[in-house]
Order: C-alpha cells, then structure tokens, then sequence
C-alpha cells in the first residue's frame, strides 16, 4: 500500500529518452498484475457459479431420481449434521488443548525452549490427511475402543454413550479426536502469536500488583488474546467442517441423524460422502453431490466470515480506545 | 506504613553483562527520593531490583542485598509476588487494564488477595484510593466506563490509585511524567507531595527541575563509557546535591556539561 | 475516609512485614510429581498395567496433591497458579502425544515395505504382494509440478499487484477474495475442478491436469499471503534509490524487489507445495486411480501418492495385509517428501534469506 507512484507521474516533464519503452513495459506489467488479481476474483466467482450450475440438476430433480430415494433436503440434512457434529467435537476437544499448548509456549516454557517446540507443534499441520486417516484408524481407533466401552456400560444413560458400543473404534468421537488433532496446529499458531503479542506493560502492570503467574495471564494477557482466541475457533472449526479423508477413513458409517459417540452406525459427514460416492456416481448422483459440496462451501463461508468479522471488530476496537 | 529500604552492594546482571555496580544506599521512609542520571546509567534497572520487577526479563540477576525494614527481598525463601504487594510501582507509560472499567482497575489489586471483596467494603478503597491519587472528582460519576477513555494524565492517576489500594510500604515510579503534558505533571507531583506522608516514595526521573521540586534526597547515578555497569555517584539532601553537588560529575551532569 | 475498613487499614497498623510466607521450595512440583508417577505406578502393577491409565492417575494425583499442599502452605492464590501450570503441563503433553505416536506408528508399520523396488514398480498386474509406488510418485510430482506452474504466476503476480500497485477497490477485493479462498475446504475445490472439465470432456472426466487445477486453487491464496509478506519486507528505501536513477517501475519490481525478496518468495512457494502435495480428496475426485504409469496428465487417469495410499487401505485386495503395507509404506514417503520440502524451504531462508546487515 506504500508503495510510491509511478516515476511517470510523479517525475515531472517526461524526456523523449525514456517514454515509449518504459512506458510501455510499465503498461505490460501493471496490466498483467492487475489480470493476475482479477484472475483470482474470476477463479473464485467460477467456483461459485461451477458449483450451482451444477446443482440445480438435483435441486429440481424429484426425490425418485436421487440418491436413496430421498428428497435432496432429506438427504443433505443427516450429512449436515454430521458435518457440524463431528467438527464441534473437533473444536471442544482442540480449543482447550491449543489454549493451553499456546499458553505454556508463550508464558510458561523456557524462553530458548519455545522457538522448538512451536515448530514441533507446526510439524503436526504439515502431515497429510491421509496419514492421519490412516493412523485414525489403525493406532487411535483401538486405543480408544476399550475407554469407548467403558463408556457404553458405565453411562449409557447418557444419550451420547448409548451404545451399542463399536467393536472397531471407528466412531463419530475418534473421527473427532482426528480432527481435533489436524486443527490443533492451526489454532496454537493464531493463539500463540496473539498472546506473545500482549503489551508488556500490561503484564507488569498485573505483575507490579503482586499478581502470580496465573493471576498475569488472566488479567492481561487472556483479555487481549480473547478475540484471536475467537478467530483461531472459528478458523479451526472451518478447517474440521471441510476435512475429508481423514473422516471419510476412520468413521464407519450408518446414515441418519444420532447424537450417539461410540456406536458402529454414525452419521456421515457432506466431505466424506462426496469421497466415498463421487467414484462410483453417475448422472443426477453426481449432481447431488456437487450439491452438497455448495452446502459445505456456503457452511464453511459463513464460518471463515464470522472469524473475520471478529477480527475487523477487534481493529476498531484498537483503533478506539 | 512507609519502610526504610537498605541497599548493599549491590550489581544487577543480564547474562553476563553487569548492568549496576556495587550500589549501597539507605532510602528513608516518609520522604522522596529521586534518582537521576543520563540514559543508560542504570536508574530504571536499580529501581526495578527493588521490588523484583526486573526479573521478567530472561537472565536478568541480581547480587548482593535489598532489605526492607531489614528484611532481605532477595534470600532464597522470599516470594517476588509478595515484595510486589509490598512494593507497589507506577511505570512510565500509564498501563491501566483496558478491558476494565475505572472501578475495576482500581480494585483489580485487592481482588487478587480477596475475591470476595466486594459492595461497600470495596467501594470505600476504591474511592479512598481514588481521592488519594486526586481524581475522584473527576471519575466519580463514570467508575464503571472504561479506563481506556480517560486521558494521559487520568490514567497515570488512575495507575496510581490501583498502586496505592493495596496499600504498599513503598512506591516506585518510573519516570512516570515522561509520557505527559505539563499540566498532568504538575498534579502528579503535587499528588507525590501528598503521598509522602504516607509512603516511602521512590521516582526515576530525567527531569532535573521535577527531581528538585519534588524530592527530599536525590541519588546521581552515571556509566563511564558504553559497555560499562552504571555506579551511584553521589546521594545527599536535595538542596545540597543541586547547589554544592560533592563531585565533578555530578556538577556536569546538573549543569547541563554532561554528553 | 474516616471509617477504616478491614481492608484498608490506617498506617502503622499493618502487620509486620512477612515476605517468606509458606512457600514450597523450588524442587516440590518436580519431587510431587515423581511421587505422583510411583504411586500411580504401584496402582497399576497391583491392579493391571496400563499406560493411559498410569497417565491419567498420575495427572490426578499430582494436581489434587500439589493443590492440596500448596494450600496449605502457600495459600489458595499459589495454589490455584500451581493448577493451572499443571494443566497447561498437561495440554502440552497431550498435544505432543499424538504427534509421537503418529510418527512412531508411521515409521513402525511403513519402514519395513519401503524397499528399493517398492520405489521403482507399478501396480501394473499386481494382485497380493509385491508392487510399488513409481507411477504414484511420478503423478505426485507431474500434478503438483503442474499445479506450482499454475499458481506461482498467478499467485506472484497477485502479490505484485497488491503490494507495488495497491489498486483501490479492486485491490481490498482481491484482499478479502484471497482470505475466502483461504478456506475453501479442499474437496469443493475437486468439485470445481471436475464442473470445469466436464464442461470441455464431458461427464466422468478424470486427467492429471484437473487435479493440478484442483490443487492451484488452494494453492494460490497460500502464494500470494506469502509472497505479499515477502514483498512488503522489502525496505522502501530501495525502490526509491532505484527510481531515483531513472529506472521505470516494471524494471525495479523485477531487478531489485524480487531479488531482493528472493529467498523468501522460494521458502513460501516450497510451503505452498509441501501443503498440496498431501491432499488426497480433490484427486480421488478428478485425477482418479490407475495401476500403471501414466506421464501424460492431459489424457486419462493419474495416480498420486495420496490417493494411492487411500486405496491401498480402502480396497486392499486379499490378504489385506499387503495392500495395508503398501497404505503405510506410501504414507512413509509422502511424510518423507512433505518433510523435505519443509527441510528445503527452512535451508533455503537460513541461508539464501536477507543478512540483515550489523
């Protein structure tokens, strides 16, 4: 944005020497810069518009043509929730974790410790989902299988474990803990950066009250990384609702709506499906899908939007007081 | 209320380098004491050691003895956080909390040890405090907006507050008018004048005139060159330090020659 | 001000000075949590070992014992900042669990089928055991080669735009267009790839270039954040003093602000393909699956590691327990790859990044 004005305007009486040539280079440049951006407004409109063309065949197509007989609502719904079930779990489970692994980074482990152990939390986002769907299902599956039981005998009165219980593990919680491991690195990163970035003055401010360590990160820093708390959710939660193979591998799928955790039959997420149907589809089956996929993009647009409409808001905020 | 703090020997280091060298001084209660000196000799780092603010910073260690009322802050068993209670500090740049309102700024302190401090109880320390750092004429009928909306000098008045409601033995400042204008100076150093009465007040100052009009001992500190540790020069009665400084140095720096 | 509260009190009525106030010395968390670790042991030998189990309990102990104590001792305020450094302790070790287990468990199950001729065969008329990865690592690099081909103009240019020619409305748009794109979920972007084709190839397309395509539009929005950082880091100063001898605006962009932002518009592309490469959803959908070699990515179906990875777990064959190997193995050397790519963007800023002159 600070970037100065072009010589051409800004340098007076234009000489023969250098006008035609460099004007002319300038004039290629700015113009292939300015197509490269308007490029991604276009790729981004395409999606957009690829996605409801493609659509409209299912919209309007009657619910004998569709998949599973169903009406598209009806069909999309269960996978909808499933989408939103298995993210919040994600976002639960990852949002107390990441607080806290951003806290100790930046308040709580040595200081020459920290730089490390960020990149080793970094290194976690940089493992494909695919290995993560694989190590979903052959290392964390079983381990979680025996505390699922447990669950299913001990608390079954509780909706969530009401069993049956699933012998495999393949469960709406573990695809879960999955997601909840591959946003983990996201969400550390935003909050980390936040909370190194409280004023030290108001730490010692806190400090010179005789406040501890704790009493500190309440006071300051806590209040001033609350709206990057809010947006790295936001953003993790928005990662969880589009990631795919990691569910479409570790969840065994029974269709329907159940809030149930441990059991063999879950509900399915839109990704997932779009994964495991999208190979073997054909004519309106496909159109269906495409279908849910613009429900995905609308859901996961609407989160990355709230994210950042609390980070604008946080802008005024600084700006105000 | 106010305690007498005796310093021996003491060096301040950050890893290997020795910021402050071989500082003894007695700082009496009841009374102000100013510490002047060019940028870098020190002065902020000798008043952060005395009540272990300085030891935020990674590495940062200190030698030698600070006692309070011949309590030593620095023997292995003592809690930092309890010297910070009894030593509270005012910094250069007003730092209220700015998600708080004015009310909960001042109380912020006293919650910490009480959290069940509240009503009435409460209510009488924060207007106490308010009155004592000479703003709650002009707080008292906003206590609950936020802090943020004061201006330079409310604020600074308003740190001060949250400084004296936990009632501390001693006060430090750090150089806490080099962020205002004239006019919120000269009440902050009236506010000084008053408080003195009541607490042993320690300000860093770069202003000469501040630390003449305002403190009955002053303490010149200075560095002999870059890379060197700070070293207290000379301390004395303010009178006798401004009009017959006992050493060159002292006389340079007060007269304007220094640097 | 006349009535004294007990909170305030008058001076000289404060009670003597007490700095020392219990406090534990400095090893008892340390010494607490050693106990906590034997005891919980001795739990579980005499009832039935188990890991998750010894962890949980000697989490439990610790927390309840060292509050305990420290109330005691220290009061309720240490010892509400004890718990919390505990359960922030904690946080830590569990978000490292996961990645230990997930690297052992990789190295553990992929290593022993990561052959020399795992690398260099096809899955061509392989049925059971034996077959490789060639053809999957030669898709890998084909789409993603094609993909960086795609986005790095794009994306640089982008970048170039936004921070040399700022560009108004249209630039804020492209700003905030650039942050959705950011958060397109990648299996939306297969989908569009694949309405893309399908309008040139008709329905069921599947080529190496949709997915490089697939791949470029999560590609770009990570280019040009970073490129655009690397940009603007580039002084100002230098763009005037290039200026100032006469040289037009086009010139200075590519003489002096690229090579000056050089290593780390390299660093960031590398990133950018490293977090690509992996992606498994928008290629299942568009590059599809084959058992051969395949270098053309503009007919047929291509096969990437990824993809290959998820349908040697998906349909192993019989006995499953070659094609689950041949899952592990490929994931092995996709880690491998994204790692080296990692390794090189770390090597390329350290040593070719701006020497901050001293």
């Amino acid at each position: 944005m600070s970037a100065p004005a072009a010589p051409t305007i800004a340098g007076g009486p234009v000489t023969p020497l250098d006008a035609p040539s460099h004007r002319r280079g300038d004039r290629i440049f700015a113009g292939l810069a300015r197509g490269a951006g308007v490029l991604i407004l276009v790729l981004l409109a395409g999606v957009a518009l690829f996605l409801v063309v493609e659509s409209v065949p299912a919209l309007t197509a009657s619910s004998s043509e569709l998949p599973q007989g169903k009406s598209f609502a009806h069909y999309v719904g269960p996978l909808a929730f499933g989408t939103a079930f298995a993210a919040a779990i994600a976002l639960l489970i990852a949002a107390p974790v990441s607080i806290g692994v951003a806290l100790f980074i930046s308040h709580y482990s040595p200081r020459r410790l920290a730089g490390v152990l960020g990149y080793l939390i970094d290194l976690l986002a940089a493992v494909p989902s695919v290995v993560f769907g694989l190590w979903g299902i052959f290392w964390l599956a079983p381990q979680l299988q025996p505390g699922m039981a447990w669950l299913g005998t001990h608390l079954s009165f509780i909706p969530f474990f009401a069993g049956p219980v699933s012998a495999t593990g393949r469960t709406i919680l573990t695809a879960g803990v999955v997601l909840a491991v591959m946003i983990l690195p996201i969400m550390t990163a935003i909050c980390r950066e936040i909370f190194l970035q409280t004023p030290r003055l108001h730490e010692e401010a806190a400090l010179a009250l005789g406040a501890t360590r704790w009493e500190v990160v309440r006071m300051s820093v806590l209040p001033h990384g609350r709206s990057g708390v809010i947006s790295a959710a936001m953003l993790g939660l928005g990662r969880a609702l589009g990631e795919t193979m990691a569910v479409a591998m570790v969840l065994s799928v029974g269709g329907g709506v159940s809030v149930n955790l441990i059991s063999p039959q879950n509900p399915s997420t839109i990704a997932a499906n779009i994964a495991l149907q999208f190979p073997e589809s054909s004519g309106v089956a496909v159109n269906a899908l495409i279908a849910t996929g613009l429900v995905l993009f609308v859901i996961t647009f609407l989160v990355n939007f709230a994210a950042r409409a609390v980070v604008a808001r946080r802008k005024d905020f600084r700006e105000g007081s | 209320m106010a305690k007498r703090i005796d310093v021996s020997d003491l060096n301040i280091f950050y890893g290997d380098f020795r910021a402050v060298a071989d500082v003894s001084m007695t700082i009496e209660p009841r009374s102000v004491t100013a510490l002047i000196g060019p940028s870098g000799c020190g002065k902020s780092t000798f008043l952060r050691s005395l009540n272990r603010m300085h030891e935020v910073i990674p590495k940062a260690r200190v030698e030698g003895k600070v006692a309070i009322d011949g309590q030593d802050l620095y023997e292995p068993a003592v809690d930092p956080v309890a010297v910070r209670r009894l030593v509270g500090m005012v910094f250069q740049r007003p730092n209220p909390f700015p998600t708080m309102s004015i009310h909960e700024n001042v109380a912020a302190g006293l919650r910490l040890n009480n959290r069940k401090a509240k009503g009435d109880a409460l209510d009488d320390v924060v207007e106490r405090s308010l009155r004592g750092a000479n703003l709650w004429d002009e707080v008292k009928d906003r206590l609950d907006r936020p802090a943020s909306g004061l201006s330079g000098g409310q604020q600074q008045r308003l740190c001060i507050a949250r400084a004296i409601a936990i009632e501390p033995q001693v006060l430090l400042m750090d150089e806490p008018c080099s962020a205002l204008d004239p006019i919120s100076t000269l009440a902050i150093e009236d506010l000084m004048h008053d408080l003195k009465s009541r607490y042993t007040i320690v300000i860093v100052t770069h202003n000469m005139q501040q630390a003449a009009r305002v403190s009955d001992r002053t303490a010149f500190f200075t560095i002999s060159g870059a890379g060197q540790p700070g070293r207290l020069i000379e301390m004395g009665e303010t009178p006798e330090i401004f009009s017959r400084p006992g050493e060159k140095a002292t006389e340079d720096y007060i007269t304007g020659r220094f640097g | 001000m006349a009535t004294a509260t007990p909170l305030l009190a008058e001076p000289g009525a404060s009670p003597p000075l007490r700095l020392t106030r219990g406090s534990l010395p400095r090893w008892a968390p340390a010494g607490m949590f050693a106990a906590s670790l034997g005891a919980a042991l001795l739990v579980m030998l005499v009832t039935s070992f188990n890991w998750y189990g010894w962890g949980a309990l000697t989490f439990l102990l610790y927390v309840v014992v060292i509050t305990t104590v420290s109330r005691r001792v220290e009061g309720s305020r240490r010892s509400t900042d004890r718990l919390v450094t505990a359960l922030v302790f904690t946080a830590f070790a569990l978000a490292l669990l996961p990645l230990l287990a997930l690297v052992w468990t990789v190295l553990r199950r992929g290593v022993p089928g990561l052959t020399f001729e795992f690398l260099t065969t096809t899955m061509r008329g392989v049925i059971g055991a034996g077959g490789g990865v060639e053809h999957a690592i030669v898709g890998t690099l084909l789409v993603t080669g094609l993909a960086a081909l795609i986005s790095v103009p794009i994306g640089l240019l982008t970048a170039i735009y936004l921070v040399e020619y700022s560009g108004g409305r249209l630039g804020r748009w492209v700003t905030l267009m650039v942050d959705v794109m950011t958060g397109i979920p990648s299996i939306v972007a297969g989908l569009f790839a694949y309405a893309l084709f399908e309008i040139f190839f008709g329905p069921g397309v599947r080529m190496g270039a949709a997915g490089s395509v697939a791949l470029s539009v999560l590609m770009i929005p990570f280019v040009v954040r970073s490129s655009e950082e690397m940009l603007r880091l580039v002084p100002a100063e230098l763009r005037e003093a290039s200026y100032a001898l006469g040289i037009a605006k086009w010139r200075t962009v590519v003489k002096v602000v690229i090579p000056t932002a050089i290593a780390g518009l390299t660093t960031g592309v590398t990133l950018a393909v490293a977090r690509v490469i992996g992606e498994t959803a928008p290629l299942l959908l568009v590059a599809g699956l084959t058992t051969s070699m395949n270098t053309d990515p503009f007919h047929d179906r291509m096969t990437t590691l990824p993809v290959y990875a998820f349908s040697a777990f998906a349909t192993p064959g019989f006995p499953p327990e070659a094609g689950y190997q041949r899952a592990w193995s490929a994931a092995l050397v996709l880690i491998i790859l994204v790692m080296l790519l990692n390794l090189i963007a770390r090597l390329v800023s350290r040593f070719f990044g701006p020497r901050t002159g001293r």
